[in-house]
């Protein structure tokens, strides 16, 4: 058994707004191991994002506040630590780094390539702004950077978007964090500099034997590039298990829902598509019953007077969160 | 290159469209190079059929769609509807035409006028029509498209803030509807939405098609989606159509070594089948379009380069019934049988 690098157990984020207490992270729990990818799954206003900033603390507060849980992060508790101590900023970086959806407002605009390089590269160790330097045109290299010198000197503006984002992984593997949080890496790429990325992503990850959480809507991205998965709905994790398990035997009705609702390439193509019907909930007036019973096409008696179906084994390590399954 | 365009059938006829963009510097505008947007391309669409244009961004797909629209007039180029030339034709000439080819927008929010509820919306499209004239008959007229996208006739009272991405883009397919159009020009209607939403609009279009008998011209990125939705599909690289074919044929038997790459860099979510894949993976980017490479426009990344490829551009050629393919690997017959 390899060992868990992070483990949340019950995380609960609340924003607290006008509207009333939004529930976006409503106790979920998953873990990583070391080396390995694991992925996180569901669509626009899960709160699969939430759950991410949570293990960081960047959540910005007020409005939102880390109620509960646990982020264990090699054996410390993450959230015991205030958002701006010391500690906390030490693993922003240098344990734990992220890569965001929008490369372009993720970098500084008006500083180039490599004052970012090393200024991350100089906060985190102990090297001189020269060595800095050379190690932020090693990291360009790895990333496969043509012309690296130059590139240092260039603004992101020059740059397009596949060699911003490379810049972002650079960035995520120069101070040598064990785990990367990639949130929508690609979604902003076309489809042929998604595959490029997303190859040297998870080449640099087994290469130097990191973790990768990766944060998609994308099915497809899930299938090639997971090992585990973990499927999101209005802030609870509704199914978990490898990607084998989640993809060819799904349980929950929501996965087996948007499994059928993407078009696929392979398919018959004159096959209606079976969309989910109805609306995403809205988080801030959530029924304390199954988020998914108004779209679920099997509603019981159960699923109304129950409250929320916690996790349960269903074989391995598959785990639902529904009442029908398993009876 | 002429024999795409052929069939008397065709409701749209697009002939060696070419639109180019100067590019200018300073307070004098000198010019100093042209964006080739569009660099002639021919294709036609077949009334009630769909013809889906996929390519990454900025290959020209949404700048050919514009040129039907007449929102941007061609460089040079010929584009036929029903058999009547638009592009050389005066604006007012061209009024008639203005409601028989719509479009709706990628992002439903921003294609909506805020301070607009959804009747008046759609009222004011019904109006330029000129069918409805009376209140109650606007009225009546309304709540038929509502119900035929949909939506809840209660809904008209709504502004478009209060509306869901889905509930936006439905509205905003209504308002194309509303004037009877023959063709819809579908730029990246359903990727700005949600998985679940997705599959219910590309339902929603279908059914439309059905029922009403519309021609589409679908331009997208997603080619999943534009697979699943079209009947025919050109596939378009820097400004170049490089491969027309039947959508069911693309996914089986693509030919342009790009479509291929294309094809295998979208992971599929069949866990077994994913796993057996063969990958093609492309080198670099795609080059600006101010700066075409010369000959095939594919040769810098393409694995199959050859020295005719960086000195010729390949013409689109029937490889076989229907399948249109512009690269010189097929140019000796037998080579691709």
């Amino acid at each position: 058994m390899s060992e868990v690098l992070l483990d949340v157990r019950n995380l609960k984020t609340s924003f607290f707004t006008a509207e009333g207490e939004v529930k976006s992270v409503d106790g979920i729990s998953y873990y990583v191991n070391k080396g390995e990818t694991i992925a996180i799954v569901g669509e626009s206003g899960c709160g699969k994002s939430v759950s991410q900033m949570s293990v960081l603390q960047l959540i910005q507060m007020p409005p939102g506040k880390v109620l509960d849980g646990q982020v264990i992060f090699k054996g410390k508790d993450l959230l015991k630590y205030n958002p701006k101590s010391k500690e906390m900023r030490s693993i922003r970086g240098s344990g734990i780094s992220m890569i965001f959806q929008e490369p372009m407002t993720s970098l500084n605009p008006v500083l180039t390539i490599g004052e970012q390089l090393c200024d991350i590269i100089t906060t985190h160790s102990d090297l001189t702004k020269k060595e800095a330097w050379l190690k932020g045109i090693e990291a360009l290299v790895s990333v496969g950077i043509s012309e690296p010198k130059t590139r240092m000197r260039s603004y992101p503006f020059e740059m397009s978007g596949g060699m911003r984002q490379r810049v972002m992984i650079a960035a995520a593997i120069a101070c040598g964090s064990e785990l990367i949080i990639a949130d929508e890496p690609t979604t902003a790429l076309d489809v042929t500099t998604q595959a490029q990325v997303m190859d040297l992503l998870l080449d640099l990850v087994k290469k130097y034997n990191k973790s990768l959480i990766i944060i998609t809507h994308n099915l497809g991205l899930v299938t090639r590039y997971a090992e585990r998965v973990y499927v999101m709905y209005a802030g609870r994790i509704i199914e978990s298990g490898t990607t084998e398990q989640i993809l060819t035997h799904p349980e929950h009705p929501y996965t087996k829902g948007l499994l059928n609702s993407v078009p696929k390439l392979e398919d018959d193509k004159n096959q209606d598509l079976i969309p989910i019907k109805g609306m995403p909930p809205v988080l801030s007036n959530l029924p304390p019953s199954c988020a998914f019973m108004p779209r679920c096409p099997f509603p019981c008696s159960k699923c109304t007077s129950n409250g929320k179906p916690a996790l349960k084994n269903v074989g391995q390590e598959h785990y639902v969160a529904c009442y029908l399954v398993g009876e | 290159m002429s024999d795409v365009v052929n069939d008397e059938q065709a409701l749209l006829r697009v002939e060696h469209l070419k639109m180019f963009f100067p590019v200018t510097k300073g307070l004098l505008e000198k010019p100093i190079g042209t964006v080739k947007a569009v660099d002639d391309i021919s294709f036609e669409i077949i009334k009630g059929e769909t013809f889906g244009l996929v390519g990454e961004s900025g290959c020209g797909k949404t700048t050919a769609g514009k040129c039907i629209l007449r929102v941007n007039k061609p460089t040079e180029g010929h584009i036929w509807y029903e058999n009547k030339e638009i592009v050389q034709m005066s604006d007012t000439e061209f009024m008639p035409y203005r409601r028989k080819i719509q479009l709706i927008f990628q992002d439903p929010y921003s294609s909506l006028d805020p301070r607009s509820s959804v009747y008046g919306i759609l009222s004011e499209a019904i109006q330029c029509d000129g069918i409805a004239r009376s209140k109650d008959e606007l009225q009546k007229r309304v709540n038929e498209l509502l119900f035929t996208v949909e939506l809840d006739p209660l809904m008209s009272y709504r502004y478009p803030h209060e509306l869901s991405g889905g509930q936006r883009q439905r509205l905003g397919i209504a308002r194309a509807l509303a004037c009877n159009p023959e063709l819809i020009v579908c730029d990246e209607p359903v990727s700005a939405l949600d998985v679940s939403i997705q599959a219910q609009i590309i339902n929603l279009f279908k059914d439309i098609q059905k029922k009403l008998g519309i021609t589409y011209l679908f331009i997208a990125h997603d080619l999943a989606v534009v697979r699943h939705i079209s009947d025919k599909i050109g596939v378009m690289y820097l400004g170049h159509l490089v491969e027309i074919t039947k959508s069911v044929e693309l996914y089986k038997k693509p030919m342009h070594p790009y479509t291929q790459a294309l094809l295998s860099a979208i992971p599929i979510t069949d866990y077994y089948e994913e796993q057996k894949r063969k990958r093609v993976t492309l080198q670099g980017e795609v080059p600006s379009p101010m700066n075409v490479p010369r000959g095939c426009p594919f040769h810098p990344r393409c694995p199959y380069a050859m020295g005719v490829c960086r000195k010729e551009r390949p013409e689109l050629r029937e490889l076989f019934d229907n399948h249109f393919v512009a690269c010189h690997r097929y140019d000796k017959e037998e080579s691709f049988k």
